[in-house]
């Protein structure tokens, strides 16, 4: 069996993010880092496949992005992917969300994965609807937000959840694509070997037209959502800031403030 | 193709607050545009009553289709079957799990844009156009769309119900389904896990997150929402109910409970988004976090960048001394 982890190269937490006015895009300069979600996908897909539970072959790491998206690609294999596909190709860009998920799932189609797995939002984006589009595209069943995975005789999988209502518990027919959450698992550290041996292990780079993605359906001008302009949220007054140095005065100055309110 | 169709999520005899929401919106947007809101509702032996009951919220006419509730694909194969025989401009989803995987399912089947996280649509020049805060809500993008069909998904609580009087045609909408969307099947739907907190109706709640570092973490929200005593109640973010340190029906935001107390004081809680919109109604935000970055500082009205450990005991001692004094 294959499994096939979509991963994404993000602005780093520590960045502070900002809009390029021009375009409504994220300014996407700077440090950058693989979607903190997304290591939760492979730790999920290493486990799989350590465990037994499922005859894992292959787990497959796919990203799309530009050149740098290379560096998301060599931390998935170093937390264990065999090997990796980078779409980039100029035509992608500025694509919204239904065009990205539409070229993400031509690069699939090629692999014919048993499970896509995914983490449930990018940190930048945070649009926790990549999984979804992606497997109406490949015609796959598919549950988000995903925080256990149990195989079931090794071609269907009990999923569980947080929806609406409570938890649920989902059986679900192989292939699938599924979106995990951050509750799914404790992602591992690569080790230093790992992190050495990631170069050494297959990197394919693929163009939109190697997909098969039709060109008309992608990139900024061809989405279906466009961005208009940007305004300023309404201000909101900036509450007050206590530093704890000393915490009896802390706590003093937190009760007058309480007490201010007729909060006690 | 002035129309709006509105995906309700109903439960157990009862539709979902943000779906009745969203009805809402969709009616008043309708109107702008010269269309009708109408309303679509997926579930077993789903009654005509309750279909029709829409009509209170501003839905003309409702789709009662018969097929299985709770996983998004076989509404996503019920809406494309709506849109592709109606003549619908947009569908509009309250929020929630649901309404994010059947909107982007839908929006792949349609080839059609879709926008989420949104918090205020406005129809201008015969269209919409939809609002979405980003970067950790600094900014807010316009966004619309230049496909045959629009898809809206709002944020959780954005869109308001209103009740109007009015009443639904309903008309059973019989869809054939897609093989893959019954490859889910729904094994045990709404399981409640841990004991039944009520914090819906508290005044003051003293809520934890992963800060906390533990679950004995808690124990020190108990002791502070003890010292206000009366009406106080501890909650959780879904981060620490997922880790199993609290009940689920303690959490609040996206997945979980929306309150809006007198006193909301955040021990240990960054502030995502998720967690945001199930609390920011609240009327005094006290937050309580080491790191000076956190999220929760830019919409708290009393921030203490510190070591709850340290504070939260002492906090305690001097509620209660204020309470006995």
């Amino acid at each position: 069996m294959k499994i096939c982890v979509l991963v994404k190269e993000v602005p780093d937490a520590a960045v502070q993010k900002k809009i390029d006015p021009s375009t409504g895009r994220m300014d996407r300069s700077g440090e950058k880092n693989l979607n903190p979600y997304d290591t939760h996908a492979i730790e999920a897909a290493m486990q799989l496949k350590e465990s037994g539970a499922m005859a894992v072959d292959e787990v497959v790491a796919v990203t799309m992005g530009p050149d740098s998206a290379e560096r998301a690609l060599h931390k998935a294999v170093s937390l264990g992917a065999d090997r990796s596909i980078h779409l980039a190709d100029d035509a992608l860009a500025g694509s919204d969300v239904a065009a990205t998920g539409y070229a993400l799932s031509k690069v699939l189609e090629k692999e014919a994965p048993d499970l896509v797995l995914l983490g449930q939002q990018s940190d930048d984006g945070e649009c926790y609807t990549i999984g979804a589009v992606v497997a109406d595209h490949l015609k796959f069943p598919s549950l988000t937000q995903v925080i256990k995975i149990d195989v079931d005789g090794g071609t269907k999988l009990r999923a569980e959840r947080q929806a609406e209502y409570g938890y649920d518990t989902v059986e679900i027919n192989l292939p699938a694509v599924i979106s995990v959450g951050d509750a799914i698992n404790e992602p591992r550290y690569p080790s230093l070997k790992a992190i050495m041996g990631a170069k050494k292990k297959p990197l394919e780079k693929v163009s939109a037209g190697d997909a098969g993605i039709d060109a008309s359906k992608v990139g900024g001008d061809n989405s279906a959502a466009q961005w208009t302009g940007s305004s300023e949220p309404p201000k909101k007054e900036a509450g007050r800031i206590i530093e704890d140095e000393d915490t009896a005065e802390t706590v003093e100055q937190i009760v007058a403030w309480l007490d201010e309110r007729k909060l006690i | 193709m002035a129309n709006i169709l509105v995906y309700a999520l109903q439960y157990e005899g009862a539709f979902n607050k943000n779906s009745l929401g969203a009805v809402s919106e969709a009616a008043k947007l309708a109107a702008e545009l010269g269309g009708e809101a109408h309303a679509i509702v997926i579930g077993q032996g789903v009654s005509d009553d309750l279909a029709g009951s829409l009509g209170n919220y501003g839905a003309t006419k409702v789709l009662n289709v018969e097929g299985p509730e709770g996983l998004a694909q076989p509404v996503v194969d019920a809406m494309a079957a709506a849109i592709t025989a109606g003549d619908y401009g947009y569908a509009l989803f309250g929020g929630g799990l649901l309404g994010f995987e059947v909107g982007a399912g839908l929006a792949a089947r349609l080839d059609a844009g879709v926008a989420m996280e949104i918090t205020a649509v406005r129809a201008e020049g015969g269209k919409l156009v939809a609002e979405r805060p980003i970067l950790g809500d600094s900014a807010i993008s316009q966004i619309s769309f230049r496909s045959d069909v629009g898809i809206i998904i709002g944020r959780l609580n954005a869109f308001e119900l209103k009740e109007t009087g009015g009443s639904a045609a309903v008309e059973s909408l019989s869809v054939d389904f897609s093989p893959f969307s019954g490859q889910a099947t729904m094994v045990t739907r709404g399981e409640q896990r841990g004991a039944d907190v009520d914090i819906e109706g508290a005044d003051v709640l003293i809520a934890g997150g992963r800060g906390l570092g533990a679950e004995e973490g808690f124990e020190l929200c108990e002791a502070l929402a003890g010292a206000f005593g009366g009406n106080s109640a501890v909650a959780a973010t879904r981060a620490v109910v997922d880790a199993g340190w609290f009940p689920y029906a303690g959490q609040i935001g996206q997945t979980g409970k929306t309150v809006a107390p007198k006193l909301y004081l955040a021990a240990g809680i960054s502030g995502a988004i998720q967690h945001k919109v199930g609390m920011q109604g609240a009327e005094n935000i006290v937050a309580i976090n080491k790191d000076a970055n956190a999220p929760i500082f830019e919409f708290s009205d009393l921030g203490i960048v510190g070591d709850l450990n340290k504070i939260m005991p002492k906090l305690t001692e001097a509620v209660k001394a204020k309470k006995g004094a």
